[in-house]
């Protein structure tokens, strides 16, 4: 292993996690605020991407096309809510049938599987070709995203999405249309993700139809690896979204420790997988083996 | 005042499982009274509340609250006019949210909710004042994450927030049944005072006979979908579990089975 080299993948892996942190707070939405497994996510990243690519590559203002992306993502959650509360879908289910059918919506955008769009002739807002900078604004864009979320989700409007998520049964008693909110969550969730999705597009300077492929997986790993390591000091929501920054950071770090050991790129995605697959299943092990260790001693 | 016309409703309809669970139910609730239901397991009494509160649709009847025909409206809009309490702790409240929370959270039912700080200061101080009447010490736990709370603790809370909106209608489901005696004893008198001090109209089901006739103005006894028994005024004070037990012998032809009943 080459120490060097890891040290100076690290400002990358810092800013990719910044921008794939954006994405790990829109999967929290869903996924904790919500308790809502949403599938939608790998579709609706790439559907971030191929907009603010495409309006760019139009001449639109990058600011704009961000404002677009987001859009496009908030009308992807809206079509994977519609599915779940209007026709009765299951949840998981309707995620999945989104994120196929956005495949199809993903080319026919870009037109093709993969569109360049260079720094050199864009005034992209990140890139890789300038990390310290690509750092600084990500962090931004995180700091004033968890910002805006710490206020809504204190409001009447974002309690009732958080009762939802948290008691549908008392939400509706105390008057609150539990469907509404779901459609809400998911579409704020899939604004988020469509927007991180628009960013590491310019970020790599390309937007690719796979691109989202995973990423649900990629977010779950930032908010497993953020629950371990700062639940028990972060109790503030928007500390438990910065923790969720900082899982994607570390995510990212260790993916590039892991390339650095030898690991091919392919080989990625079974790591990821096997990496939220240990952390979900811990919880449930760590009862199973007490309940046992109590059995014993009675 | 609540008036139930013909209420229908069968479970599982046209399958093995077919289960009559309201048959043509009439019943009219004046306001300001304070109804006890008991009956045997599956009589309808549980099927009643949910049917008034929405939790699912009627198969026929009317259901008509202050002259408003609540029928066919959902049970978030029904909400509106409804206080809540259910037979299950958990059921009542959002655990991962605070007191504080819970509470805000009822004292918008019925109101638009809007893109408006949820908790204000002047909020906490009413808040605080209601917790204060419980005497359980919650007033100073206001932060404190509600699935923190016991059972009991949580009934009381949940009684709180039925009634910190006021509502046309209370309904309690058995709602001290998951809790230890002295708990059931000490929520069942947090319910009465709640009760009468807002003079609410209110209808509590119980499995305890002893409850049923030491609470409430008027009784009502559920049998097969049916109210077999209706009792209320002098008549309704003078009662005992004894002739509870021998007039639901006499109208219904069989003997009252409750497993918990009979444990009682």
């Amino acid at each position: 292993m080459n120490i060097v080299s890891l040290i100076k993948s690290l400002p990358g892996a810092c800013s990719q996690g910044l921008i794939w942190g954006l994405l790990g707070i829109g999967v929290y939405i869903t996924f904790r605020v919500l308790d809502y497994s949403d599938m939608t996510v790998d579709g609706s990243m790439a559907t971030g991407a191929a907009v603010a690519v495409m309006a760019m590559l139009g001449g639109m203002n990058p600011y704009l096309a961000l404002l677009l992306a987001l859009i496009a993502g908030m009308a992807t959650g809206l079509i994977t809510g519609f599915l779940h509360t209007v026709l009765g879908i299951p949840a998981i289910l309707s995620g999945i049938l989104t994120q196929i059918g956005l495949y199809s919506i993903n080319m026919r955008i870009l037109g093709k599987s993969n569109q360049a769009i260079s720094v050199d002739k864009y005034d992209l807002i990140v890139s890789l070709r300038y990390i310290p900078s690509a750092i600084i604004v990500s962090l931004l864009f995180c700091i004033v995203i968890i910002a805006i979320l710490y206020w809504f989700f204190g409001t009447e409007v974002g309690h009732s999405i958080r009762a939802t998520g948290n008691n549908p049964n008392m939400a509706r008693a105390q008057g609150i249309n539990t469907n509404l909110n779901k459609v809400m969550g998911l579409t704020i969730s899939n604004g988020l993700v469509a927007l991180s999705g628009a960013l590491y597009a310019q970020y790599q300077g390309s937007a690719d139809v796979n691109m989202g492929r995973g990423a649900i997986v990629i977010g779950l790993a930032a908010i497993i690896m953020s629950e371990v390591i700062f639940g028990r000091i972060f109790h503030n929501f928007a500390l438990k979204l910065f923790a969720v920054v900082l899982g994607s950071i570390l995510y990212f770090m260790i993916i590039s420790l892991v390339l650095q050991l030898g690991l091919s790129t392919t080989d990625l995605k079974l790591f990821s997988a096997i990496v939220v697959a240990t952390f979900l299943a811990f919880p449930y092990l760590k009862k199973i083996i007490s309940e046992k260790r109590v059995r014993r001693t009675n | 005042m609540l008036i139930l016309e013909n209420v229908t409703k069968t479970f599982n309809r046209g399958t093995v499982n077919e289960k009559v669970a309201l048959d043509s139910l009439n019943l009219t609730i004046n306001d300001g009274e304070f109804v006890t239901v008991i009956g045997g397991n599956g009589s309808g009494k549980s099927t009643t509340l949910n049917a008034i509160a929405g939790v699912f649709p009627i198969d026929s009847g009317r259901i008509i609250l202050d002259g408003e025909d609540i029928t066919s409206l959902s049970e978030h809009k029904r909400a509106k006019y409804l206080g809540r309490v259910f037979q299950d702790p958990m059921t009542g409240t959002a655990g991962n949210m605070n007191i504080e929370e819970n509470l805000a959270l009822a004292d918008r039912r019925g109101k638009k909710r809007k893109l408006l700080w949820a908790i204000r200061q002047k909020d906490r101080e009413k808040y605080k004042e209601k917790l204060k009447e419980l005497g359980l010490g919650l007033e100073d736990r206001t932060e404190a994450k509600v699935g923190l709370l016991s059972g009991g603790q949580r009934q009381a809370l949940t009684l709180i927030m039925a009634s910190l909106q006021k509502p046309k209608l209370i309904l309690l489901d058995e709602h001290t049944a998951a809790l230890d005696p002295k708990t059931a004893q000490i929520v069942l008198t947090i319910s009465n005072k709640i009760i009468r001090e807002n003079n609410l109209t209110a209808l509590m089901v119980t499995h305890n006979m002893r409850d049923a006739i030491d609470y409430g103005d008027r009784l009502l006894m559920f049998h097969e979908g049916k109210i077999i028994l209706d009792i209320s005024g002098e008549e309704k004070k003078k009662l005992t579990v004894e002739a509870l037990l021998k007039a639901f012998e006499r109208v219904s032809g069989t003997e009252f089975t409750s497993d918990r009943d009979l444990l009682n």
